[in-house]
């Protein structure tokens, strides 16, 4: 069965796209840390970085309709925990509201604590998603290895990179199975068998990584992990990277003004 | 010479299920052996001492003169390529060039000996120009030749194979046996694929409930119909509305 790549458009073309993963990922880092210490006010310094981030994105040739629909997938979440935010903080009242046994009042500090945590997320999100949609997972997670992630943890995200889509499909396979025999049933009992293919899942799985591991053993693994280094730098990473940092200066200044 | 020799070797799994008992069997240099049996034989088992994955049981195996032991189990699993059923077992990097780079690697090759071995190897198995996909999205014939290119690129002297044909189309299981056909190694095919036993393999070992039951050339063993159906490779003699094959 076929699914949506982590890193969907990772295979088109641009000189975004053919930057080292390390340039990329150090780039992102800096942008994020950058956005997050901006003061929630620099509104000049969040426009900067949109348009900075926009731009790179169009460069990289990504469908704009794309990048959207991915970067609206964080929207709940930072909702869930921020919403409420407006309605806690002390300050300036900006309106009141009745509702029901409640009266409710909303700030403007409460507003711009929203604002902040909407914007920041956002943008990082939308770095991130420039990221894993111009390099190909392979190729990012050699980039985190040479600049100094853990192997094993680079390992552990290779293996979940491979074996998620596996492991997705054996779960469409039991739910049809399951599909084809049960005819409605209560929801109890629905829920036992959720159970059980649950359990049924991890002990798949359990399997499975036994037997990757005599496949690796056979192939002379001893528990020592080696990889080729194929990356090179490359004069476009010398000249992005530093572009990409005097911008960054750039709206550092911007928001300390 | 024999290359791989086997003396009364018996194995239970943890869970004291016999899955081997008092095996012996000797396979020389360049010959074409096929493991057969029914499900449960033993043939995977048997196939997991032939490079020391597993070897906790009782009795000898030998590769190369070699007793399979912690000190030798580089050395073996260099020379004995063992490749697993199931290939998504088999193939567990993100793309295809990681996963048969991965043993080269392991033998500590120079960076450009690995890229030579890998090209080598997938030219053997006719997926040159696949390097850099994801073996999820490889077909099963393909992930099958994968599988066995992870294994060429180290250059084995023995190739020690699972169920090469099982899932797959009858195209498919065609062009896998000429390529296994056109390799030139000591074989060791564990398999329900009757037919390519007689193909391939000069010589099958039946195996059943953990015996060694026959030891002969292929062609008398597989027209041993009474036989194969005691054992669970032939329709029951006994019964006659089955058609002939």
């Amino acid at each position: 069965m076929k699914h949506a790549f982590i890193d969907q458009y990772s295979d088109l073309d641009s000189f975004v796209h053919r930057l080292d993963p390390r340039t990329k990922t150090l780039v992102v880092l800096a942008f994020v840390l950058m956005v997050m210490a901006t003061p929630p006010t620099a509104w000049l310094s969040f426009a900067l970085c949109a348009v900075l981030i926009t731009g790179l994105i169009l460069l990289a040739r990504l469908p704009p309709l794309y990048v959207l629909k991915r970067s609206a997938v964080i929207v709940p979440f930072v909702l869930m925990i921020a919403i409420f935010l407006p309605f806690f903080e002390g300050g300036e009242v900006a309106g009141s509201y009745n509702v029901w046994l409640w009266r409710v009042s909303v700030t403007y500090d409460g507003l711009i604590v929203l604002w902040n945590v909407i914007i920041k997320s956002w943008l990082s999100a939308l770095s991130l998603i420039l990221l894993s949609a111009t390099t190909p997972f392979p190729r990012l997670l050699k980039g985190l290895e040479r600049l100094g992630v853990p192997r094993v943890m680079v390992m552990i995200l290779s293996f979940m990179y491979r074996y998620l889509f596996v492991l997705v499909d054996e779960v469409m396979r039991m739910g049809r199975a399951r599909e084809s025999r049960s005819l409605g049933g209560r929801v109890v009992w629905q829920a036992r068998t959720l159970g059980n293919m649950i359990g049924a899942l991890f002990l798949r799985s359990y399997e499975r990584a036994e037997r990757v591991y005599q496949a690796m053993l056979a192939r002379g693994f001893d528990g020592e992990i080696r990889t080729l280094d194929d990356l090179r730098f490359g004069r476009t990473d010398l000249y992005f990277g530093l572009v990409c940092s005097f911008c960054l200066a750039g709206i550092c200044l911007a928001a300390l003004r | 010479m024999n290359v791989i020799e086997i003396e009364n070797l018996s194995f239970s799994y943890p869970d004291g299920h016999g899955a081997l008992r008092d095996v012996s069997l000797a396979v020389s240099d360049g010959e074409t052996v096929a493991f057969i049996g029914p499900n449960g034989a033993g043939k995977s088992t048997l196939l997991l001492h032939l490079n020391g994955i597993l070897r906790s049981g009782n009795g000898a195996v030998r590769i190369f003169g070699l007793p399979v032991e912690e000190k030798h189990l580089k050395e073996i699993r260099r020379r004995v390529g063992l490749v697993f059923q199931n290939p998504d077992d088999q193939l567990f990097s993100p793309t295809v060039f990681d996963d048969v780079a991965f043993g080269p690697i392991s033998m500590e090759c120079p960076e450009e000996e690995v890229r030579q071995r890998v090209k080598q190897a997938l030219e053997q198995v006719g997926m040159s120009g696949h390097e850099q996909r994801s073996p999820h999205h490889l077909s099963v014939g393909e992930k099958k030749r994968i599988a066995i290119a992870t294994v060429l690129s180290m250059s084995p002297e023995i190739l020690v194979i699972d169920e090469p044909t099982s899932n797959l189309d009858p195209r498919g299981r065609w062009e896998l046996i000429e390529l296994l056909r056109g390799l030139p190694l000591t074989r060791v095919i564990a398999t329900h694929d009757l037919e390519m036993v007689r193909v391939l393999c000069q010589r099958s070992i039946l195996l059943d409930e953990g015996w060694v039951v026959a030891d002969d050339l292929t062609s008398r063993l597989l027209s041993d119909l009474p036989l194969l159906a005691a054992h669970g490779l032939a329709p029951d003699q006994g019964r006659s509305d089955h058609p002939t094959i």
